[in-house]
């Protein structure tokens, strides 16, 4: 399995996640764990996404991701979990 | 599993802090491009680089994507063209055509610099070496992209005074070659002892004849996520200052490994080392100055910052060789003057003198670098200042460099843009006592006691 983070930071407003699911369902991206959390009326989420049955390939779901995001108003970036991995456990 | 406060960390630090992967450079030999022929010999070594790195830039692109970071260079380093031109270069003419034949590889695949226009020349020079070294000045004049570098010291050899004489003299041509543009051609050219075969980072960067065909190398940086955490342990005692900094060189040189490995499956090519110096540049909160100040100093130059660089150098390859088993390069902390507003302030302030960035460069990681001086400066007192700092690198066993450009037409109290990354300086003043009788030696100085080792 190619697990992937995906990060949403912005202003808090309806419907937030409900259009990153779709997006993600729309390219056949399955969710593992969702976090999320409201910090000074901002909205901070964290998605584990599994990459491997993906229709499209990493660097355009970054990209239409990104795209997303901007059309909200809110910061969504997909990352490998590796980075993380590798930055924070021996 | 990975939780929010980790991703939210890491994501600070790319976003905030400038975390940035600061290079990926391939090492290309060209010892199977020797011809006699100089024409025969540009165009294999053409068709070498341009085929070994033809995806590099577009893999650090993809690698980018993928992890969401930065990596700011995509460089390449080749064997020393001192060795490589010797068959087939007879004038300092042939030697500027292998370096045009570089400038174009290098905009060919898209990399920001190549490194290489090198010379190793520690204990003597061979024809074709000298040859190379005078030819510099054109080189640096007629390219753009091609970084240069001669090795004229190392602890085993001792130093070549008639090289360091030499370059004294190139310096001040290739200043002058390049005075319309502030002499920016000195800002492409370093002279080393100890210099090592696997570094990544420019100018110094050539692939050293221990090396195999091809290899990647990682240059890794993040001042200023070093500064941040300086920055939480402010008030604290020197041994969770040092714990600190070596938590974060940890994490800091994890995500270099990552990239490296990478790079290094995406392009078939083998991993070669992590370098994890701190690098600064011109952007602000990037500036290993700001990491002495945070320690607690008011100024970069101030007493006490020589031993807040050496805990900040130590730490960093602390940190660093627990984070990857193959660490190399120059690994510690860069000290240029131009590339980091930190440091700028602190000459403009009053507060730092060529003779302190001397004795700071004893326990940073290279020497002294990107610092203007004024144009006026004679080549023997340029030889003069070299042979201090390679005497710094010989006797401690350790590397050093100095990348000092002479600009021409300007004095103390002026400033000189080199634009991008190299960023501005304002001029130093330089000793005005003379060593000439000493330059005018000539010879080598015999290597020290501590290099009888076997």
């Amino acid at each position: 399995m190619e697990k992937a983070i995906i990060t949403v930071v912005g202003k808090d407003q309806v419907g937030i996640i409900a259009q990153v699911c779709q997006s993600l369902a729309q390219k056949n991206i399955n969710i593992l764990d969702i976090s999320q959390t409201i910090l000074d009326g901002y909205f901070n989420m964290m998605m584990i996404v599994n990459m491997s049955s993906s229709k499209e390939p990493f660097a355009i779901v970054s990209d239409q991701l990104e795209k997303l995001g901007e059309s909200i108003g809110v910061y969504i970036k997909l990352q490998h979990e590796d980075i993380f991995n590798k930055m924070h456990r021996i | 599993m990975i939780n929010l406060f980790e991703v939210n960390e890491t994501n600070k630090m790319i976003e905030q802090e400038n975390l940035d992967v600061r290079t990926i450079t391939i090492g290309i030999s060209l010892i199977d491009c020797i011809d006699a022929n100089i024409d025969i010999l540009c165009q294999n070594i053409y068709k070498k680089i341009t085929t070994v790195a033809a995806d590099l830039v577009k893999t650090g692109e993809n690698i980018e994507k993928k992890y969401g970071i930065p990596i700011v260079n995509k460089r390449i380093s080749v064997t020393p063209i001192g060795l490589i031109g010797a068959s087939a270069c007879h004038t300092c003419d042939d030697f500027v055509k292998i370096a045009k034949t570089l400038d174009q590889c290098a905009r060919q695949v898209g990399v920001n610099f190549i490194g290489g226009y090198s010379a190793i020349v520690s204990k003597g020079m061979t024809k074709a070496e000298k040859l190379l070294i005078q030819s510099i000045p054109q080189a640096m004049k007629e390219t753009e992209l091609v970084c240069s570098s001669v090795n004229v010291g190392s602890t085993k050899t001792g130093i070549n005074m008639d090289a360091v004489k030499l370059i004294g003299e190139i310096i001040k041509e290739t200043a002058s070659f390049t005075k319309e543009q502030d002499s920016i051609g000195c800002a492409k050219f370093v002279v080393f002892c100890n210099a090592p075969d696997d570094n990544p980072f420019m100018a110094g960067a050539f692939h050293g004849v221990s090396e195999t065909d091809a290899i990647i190398n990682v240059g890794v940086s993040g001042p200023g996520v070093v500064r941040k955490a300086i920055q939480s342990a402010r008030g604290k005692d020197f041994g969770e200052l040092c714990e600190t900094v070596k938590k974060t060189a940890f994490k800091i040189t994890r995500v270099g490994q990552l990239v490296a490995r990478e790079a290094s499956a995406a392009l078939n090519i083998p991993f070669g080392i992590i370098d994890l110096s701190l690098a600064p540049t011109p952007a602000i909160g990037d500036s290993i100055a700001d990491c002495l100040t945070e320690m607690g100093l008011e100024r970069v130059g101030a007493p006490g910052t020589t031993a807040a660089l050496a805990i900040l150098n130590d730490q960093v390859k602390k940190g660093g060789v627990m984070a990857s088993s193959y660490v190399g390069g120059l690994s510690g902390a860069f000290i240029p003057v131009s590339e980091d507003q930190g440091m700028i302030d602190a000459v403009e302030a009053g507060a730092l003198t060529l003779e302190k960035l001397e004795a700071m460069t004893c326990v940073c990681s290279v020497g002294l670098d990107m610092i203007a001086i004024p144009g006026k400066t004679s080549a023997k007192t340029i030889a003069g200042i070299i042979a201090d700092e390679m005497a710094i690198g010989m006797i401690n066993q350790k590397t050093t460099a100095v990348r000092i450009i002479p600009v021409i037409g300007k004095d103390v109290g002026e400033k000189v843009e080199f634009g991008g990354l190299l960023g501005y300086a304002p001029i130093m003043p330089v000793n005005p006592f003379s060593c000439d009788e000493f330059i005018d030696r000539g010879g080598r100085i015999p290597a020290p006691i501590h290099s009888f080792k076997n």
